[in-house]
């Protein structure tokens, strides 16, 4: 037999070496998927909040120019003419409104100021002009552009790496010398937001602990039929579209809804002082409890099912009372679930959009909604990036924390 | 034991079912005495557990009583019983050091810190763990666990130490080591241990006394000697050691001994039952207590028998004997010098006395299990 595998021509070794390539060929069709649909959008949207080429493309030869202009007083009248002739091809290229609106970001009030002067200088059949020419011809078509400060902008705007998304997402900006500031009171909204994000999430997460401590227990002390229908009804919201779960949550907490017309009714609130406890934070916190609480059972009661039992009957014969032996020998073994659980609750409800989008109203809106508003409404997808990305270095930074204190290999998923 | 030790644990009459139709325990009477070691021997399943369970306290009896030193407990918790248990797993908490895990039933009893260490301290070296407070139980071996659960066990001192099948998870080696240092144990503190096991040889090595369980009812309770030597039940005879179970019916009886005609051959039996002409009896004989080929007139008991099978195992021979008709008939051969040769097919003559052979009641519900 032996002298058969050795004749067979390849060696055995070259051979499991081969086998193990085909093995992992299996597993090609996975590492592309998470490649193309995981890895890829995700250097994308990183790559976007530091890396804006639109101006720095359309207006290349102005840039260059500018690049030598110290800031102060007007730029040669050569960047003039270089902007001017600029702005008529990127006209003719239709590139001029994505152009002006990312100048306007930067400083607002620009863009008409960078369309009308393109419009004009199109229209305008001018004749062969000479450098000053074209500085008086820009000036003719706004007279804004003897201003410095479009200049400035449009030079900061022509930087193809740069930091503003995230200093804008972090309430920060550039004064005209480059130092980073703080905005605006008026202007700060995305640290309140993150603030924001972070206390609902926590307040999410201890709601679920609390919610689902008990639960999880009473599932898996339970006898394995009860246990089995027990945790089937932890399981049916998986089943039923989180959209139907969140409206159920309008007929229920809104001003006319359920909730209130029985308050109403039983007399414990007066007709006209009925509580909003929805499109607002209430109805986001309710709601997201809700939609994340089988995040929290599931790993706890895993873990649950692990502990033997014996523990529990071992504690109270040594002589302790149940709370004595709950705190000292239940919960310990049970903290990897409860780590697990929080951890996973944390990091969905952090980034969670559709049910505050829902049932949030003004003051129930996290930083993810604004994400897609970026997206969807101002298309200033840098800033949705940067924000993205904030949010990603966060839970990335919160992951390392627990494993340091934790150790992720004890966390236990389901 | 020079002067009778007082009962300890008594249950009276009592009655265990989960589901209402199976009795698990059937009306048991059990007594242990003071500083006892007694071990409940049985097959799985034979209620064993369930009455250390309802001795622990974990569960609650359906009929009848228990009394731990003259005093009934059945409304006592778990926890005010003062039992020192040994679970089949250990039970070791993994969250805490071996010292924690020690440490525990003196902090819920609310003993001073220092004394507590001391009481650990000497606990640890009574199992012969000293200076192993910092480990964690995951860090031991298993017989080193073992140790641990026996001293956490013992560390507050309570006078009734329940052990569950303690040695179900060691290597036998280990196992035995582990059964001389518990009886060691045992001994120097003069606690009453009521210990659980389904493996005889433990239950012969260890105990004081045996108690036999089957379908929820003690078949036999007795000193380890005395379980061997004198079964009472034909369940005990098959499940302690090896015997040769006969049917037969009595034929006749003479003082202490009965006639039990078998396959048409009489057999003198020690009459455990069979008081009556008539009765139907299981006789049981020891493979070891058969003689091969005896001088003729030595035994009251001979017989021709054909040999069917045999093996050679070393310190003895085995040889499966044809004895009018029944073929399994087992006979434990001694190798020592000058023993005549058998050989398969031989018709030999085998014998043995009477008082080796028992007449035990033919139980119709243990049919299985004779021959």
């Amino acid at each position: 037999m032996t002298e058969r595998v050795a004749s067979d021509g390849a060696s055995p070794p070259r051979r499991a070496r081969a086998a193990r390539w085909r093995a992992a060929g299996l597993t090609l069709p996975l590492l592309a998927f998470v490649g193309i649909t995981f890895i890829a959008p995700l250097g994308a949207m990183l790559t976007r909040s530091v890396y804006d080429p639109t101006v720095a493309d359309a207006l290349p030869r102005t840039m260059a120019l500018l690049a030598e202009w110290d800031g102060e007083g007007l730029p040669e009248d050569g960047a003039f003419a270089a902007a001017a002739q600029e702005l008529v091809s990127a006209r003719a290229a239709r590139s001029v409104g994505q152009l002006a609106s990312r100048v306007n970001r930067i400083e607002g009030g620009t863009r008409s100021v960078i369309t009308r002067s393109a419009r004009r200088l199109a229209t305008r059949d001018a004749p062969a002009r000479d450098t000053a020419g074209w500085r008086a011809a820009l000036i003719e078509a706004d007279p804004a552009w003897a201003e410095p400060f479009i200049w400035r902008a449009i030079r900061r705007a022509g930087e193809r790496v740069t930091p503003q998304h995230y200093l804008q997402a972090l309430d920060l900006d550039r004064d005209v010398g480059g130092a980073v500031v703080a905005r605006p009171e008026e202007q700060r909204i995305y640290l309140k937001l993150f603030a924001r994000t972070l206390a609902v999430s926590l307040g999410v997460t201890l709601l679920c602990l609390a919610l689902g401590y008990p639960l999880a227990y009473l599932i898996a002390q339970a006898p394995a039929h009860r246990a089995r229908w027990l945790l089937l009804l932890v399981l049916v919201p998986f089943w039923t579209s989180l959209l139907v779960r969140t409206t159920s949550w309008i007929v229920l907490l809104q001003s006319q809804g359920v909730l209130n017309e029985a308050l109403v009714q039983l007399g414990v609130i007066a007709d006209n002082k009925r509580l909003a406890m929805i499109y607002n934070m209430t109805g986001s916190f309710v709601a997201m409890t809700h939609v994340l609480l089988p995040f929290m059972v599931l790993p706890l009661y895993s873990v649950m099912r692990g502990v033997p039992p014996s523990h529990m009957r071992a504690a109270t014969s040594l002589g302790a009372t149940f709370p004595q032996a709950f705190r000292r020998v239940y919960w310990p073994q049970t903290l990897p679930g409860v780590g697990a659980g929080s951890l996973l609750v944390f990091i969905l409800a952090v980034g969670y959009y559709i049910t505050p989008a829902l049932v949030g109203g003004r003051t129930g809106q996290l930083i993810s909604n604004f994400i897609a508003y970026h997206m969807q409404q101002s298309l200033n997808w840098g800033l949705a990036a940067a924000l993205g990305g904030i949010l990603l270095v966060g839970v990335g930074a919160l992951y390392f924390v627990y494993d340091r204190l934790v150790g992720i290999e004890r966390m236990r998923l389901g | 034991m020079s002067e009778p030790a007082a009962t300890h644990v008594r249950f009276q009459g009592v009655c265990k079912s989960y589901d209402g139709t199976t009795q698990i325990v059937q009306n048991l009477d059990l007594a242990v005495l003071e500083g006892e070691f007694l071990t409940l021997l049985g097959p799985s399943g034979s209620g064993k557990t369930t009455c250390l369970m309802l001795l622990a306290g974990f569960e609650q009896p359906g009929g009848g009583h228990i009394e731990i030193s003259g005093r009934a407990v059945d409304d006592l918790p778990p926890r005010e019983r003062n039992i020192g248990i040994v679970f089949q797993n250990y039970a070791l908490f993994p969250n805490m050091t071996v010292g924690g895990n020690l440490a525990f039933p003196l902090e819920v009893r609310g003993l001073a810190s220092d004394e507590a260490a001391e009481r650990v301290r000497r606990a640890l070296q009574l199992v012969r763990l000293e200076g192993f407070e910092d480990r964690r139980p995951a860090e031991l071996s298993g017989g080193q666990q073992q140790r641990v659960a026996i001293a956490r066990a013992l560390v507050f001192e309570p006078r009734l130490v329940l052990m569950d099948e303690p040695l179900g998870a060691l290597d036998r080696r280990l196992r035995e080591e582990m059964q001389y240092e518990i009886r060691r144990i045992q001994r120097e503190l003069a606690v009453t241990v009521v210990y659980v096991t389904h493996d005889q040889t433990e239950a012969m090595a260890m105990s004081d006394r045996v108690a036999v369980f089957n379908r929820g009812r003690i078949e036999q309770i007795a000193p380890p000697e005395a379980l061997y030597e004198e079964p009472e039940r034909e369940f005990v005879a098959g499940f302690i050691g090896e015997n040769n179970l006969l049917r037969g019916r009595v034929s006749a009886i003479t003082g202490d001994l009965c006639t039990v005609d078998f396959r048409g051959l009489a057999v003198q039996a020690f009459a455990v039952a069979g008081r009556s002409v008539g009765e139907e009896v299981i006789l049981a004989i020891r493979p070891e207590r058969v003689a091969l080929t005896p001088k003729p007139g030595e035994y009251t008991n001979e017989f021709d028998a054909k040999v069917e099978d045999l093996v050679f195992l070393g310190d003895h021979l085995r040889v499966r004997l044809n004895l009018g008709g029944y073929e399994s008939f087992v006979a434990k051969i001694p190798n020592i010098v000058g023993h005549g040769a058998v050989l398969k097919g031989d018709s030999v003559r085998i014998g043995w006395t009477p008082t080796d052979c028992r007449a035990l009641p033919a139980d119709d519900a243990d049919a299985g299990m004779a021959a």
